[in-house]
């Protein structure tokens, strides 16, 4: 059984062809780097399968199910998360509030349905906890470490049932010490049985978490193999274009 | 290192409340205002009067309860310039059809709804065709107050009908000593209050000052929750509108020009941080009374009124440069 199986996926914008039958497989628990130049299609991808976009062709399945994603939500229903870029996280908020941004926890208080704050730090103080994250449910965000917030988006993917984690760029901007602590938490994920997708720049992390590796190149999907078998160089050769597919 | 991670939780949780109290721009602008007030009722044998609290206290809740709809969307990371405009259409859409012989009971529903009108107006604007909350709102601010210009003709309205004396009481009178006005605000800011820190719309509010695109992504009903933010700060003028008739015992289309800007203030001083995202009803209330105390004090000791803007505007300096100063620290 796979995760997440993508057939032929097309996606033209006008004109122009964002991504051309790129057919990928991933099974539960597999981290695939995914990798290649700006402008090679990954984001597109990664938007495609979180809903954001319909593909123009092709088709999704998860868990080996048909889907149609039409809004983000469908593929959330589905038990896809996503990781973006920028975190998507509100720095005046507690990292409790952030990691229930959207699907507060409510009890009955009187007529009203009040804001559960005690259940909301518990169940995310759980979760840093399983995440091995010195984070502390009651604090501003602002105030937090690269690796704290990244602790903060991903403890947000757990409290659903995600079978499927999208992150996007998650190393790009942190330091070395925190780089280590967010592929510790790529880890977790995948030892839980939990998919990554992991859309990176930096070969080093990749090789480092990846099982397999994926190369898009001008929306075409060149190459997709273990990562134990192929090293940066043929990577790179990859992206750029030197080496025609693998 | 992960043993340790409960007690490091365990150390955050349990900071005094002093010194979370030594954190708020909050704690201190109301620290300001009742050194005001001491400082005034030694100083001067006139402030601590019935009389001049009972109009201290009626005065500021105008301006506190708009300011708790400001800061609202304030902390949503958008502005209103039009509830001074708003005020005005409110308490001529109550005068208007009071004089006309309607009862209260249809008058007061009527100009609330107006101004939930105008309220949603402005959101939908905001939201939906994505124009900037400042530009929509300075062109309500205009045309709200010609709207109640034309449904006046820019007259004065005095005269109330058959429940006139209902619609003076309410503004203008007392119950249990308190001034009307101080105890509808009492109410409302204890309600938003509520709101803010206990509802699911207060949570998302504050979430999409901090930012938008998150909240976005994350799947709050961003557009719905800006237009209903509008809504209750138009409908806070409404309240005021109607109050402001009761207590004036008349109505012109002047009424509440410039109010944006006091509103503003209050919920500045307060600590609403107009980059969005920070907030409290309590924060607008103790501002509001801030700057009502400084205007009171000045005429009291004699100060020529002139020197009010000047006292008013330093306050927001301060206050705000306070908060810069406070943040600057902790950050290191």
């Amino acid at each position: 059984m796979s995760a997440l199986r993508l057939v032929n996926i097309s996606k033209n914008f006008g004109a122009i062809h964002a991504l051309s039958g790129v057919t990928l497989e991933i099974e539960p628990g597999e981290v695939v780097g995914l990798m290649g130049d700006n402008g090679a299609g990954k984001s597109t991808l990664v938007k495609v399968i979180a809903g954001n976009f319909a593909p123009s062709e092709g088709e999704i399945f998860i868990s080996d199910e048909k889907v149609e994603f039409h809004r983000p939500i469908d593929a959330q229903r589905a038990g896809i998360e996503v990781v973006y870029q920028d975190l998507a996280i509100c720095n005046n908020l507690s990292a409790a509030s952030n990691v229930f941004l959207g699907r507060e926890m409510t009890k009955q208080f009187g007529p009203f349905r009040i804001i559960d704050y005690a259940g909301m730090r518990a169940k995310s103080a759980q979760l840093f906890e399983r995440l091995k994250s010195e984070t502390r449910p009651r604090d501003l965000v602002w105030r937090m470490s690269g690796g704290q917030r990244q602790a903060v988006a991903i403890a947000r993917t757990l409290l659903s049932d995600a079978r499927i984690v999208l992150m996007d760029e998650p190393t790009a901007a942190i330091s070395v010490r925190q780089v280590a602590e967010v592929l510790k938490l790529i880890r977790y994920l995948s030892d839980h049985g939990i998919a990554v997708v992991l859309i990176s720049h930096r070969m080093p992390d990749v090789f480092e978490v990846a099982d397999k590796i994926a190369v898009l190149r001008r929306g075409r999907l060149v190459a997709s193999k273990r990562a134990a078998d192929s090293s940066p160089e043929e990577i790179t050769g990859l992206i750029t274009g030197a080496i025609e597919a693998a | 290192m992960s043993n340790s991670i409960a007690d490091v939780i365990g150390q955050s949780q349990h900071r005094n409340v002093l010194s979370r109290l030594a954190n708020q721009q909050t704690f201190w602008v109301f620290l300001a205002a009742v050194l005001a007030c001491l400082a005034l009722t030694l100083l001067t044998d006139t402030f601590a009067t019935e009389r001049n609290m009972f109009n201290v206290s009626r005065n500021f809740a105008f301006v506190a309860i708009i300011a708790l709809g400001m800061t609202a969307v304030i902390a949503s990371g958008g502005i209103d310039l039009s509830v001074g405009s708003t005020v005005a259409l409110s308490a001529m859409t109550v005068a208007v059809l009071m004089t006309s012989g309607l009862p209260i009971w249809v008058g007061i529903p009527a100009a609330l709804f107006v101004a939930a009108l105008v309220g949603a107006v402005n959101g939908v604007l905001i939201a939906y065709a994505g124009m900037p909350p400042f530009v929509v709102t300075l062109g309500m601010l205009s045309v709200a107050r010609s709207l109640a210009m034309v449904l006046s003709n820019n007259r004065m309205i005095y005269e109330f009908g058959p429940d006139h004396s209902m619609l003076l009481w309410l503004g203008g009178g007392a119950t249990f000593g308190l001034p009307n006005p101080l105890i509808v605000l009492a109410f409302l800011a204890a309600f938003t209050g509520f709101l803010f820190k206990w509802t699911r719309w207060g949570q998302h509010l504050f979430a999409i000052g901090g930012n938008e695109e998150a909240a976005k992504l994350t799947g709050i009903p961003v557009r719905q929750l800006k237009v209903s933010v509008y809504v209750f700060s138009a409908l806070m003028a409404g309240i005021t509108g109607v109050l402001e008739v009761g207590w004036l015992g008349g109505v012109t289309t002047n009424l509440g020009q410039a109010m944006e800007l006091s509103v503003i203030a209050a919920a500045v001083i307060g600590g609403a941080n107009l980059a969005g995202g920070v907030g409290t009803a309590f924060g607008a209330v103790v501002g509001a009374l801030l700057i009502e105390v400084i205007r009171n004090s000045l005429i009291l000791l004699g100060i020529s009124t002139f020197w009010q803007g000047a006292f008013v505007g330093a306050f927001i300096v301060i206050a705000v440069a306070f908060d810069r100063f406070r943040n600057a620290r902790s950050a290191d």
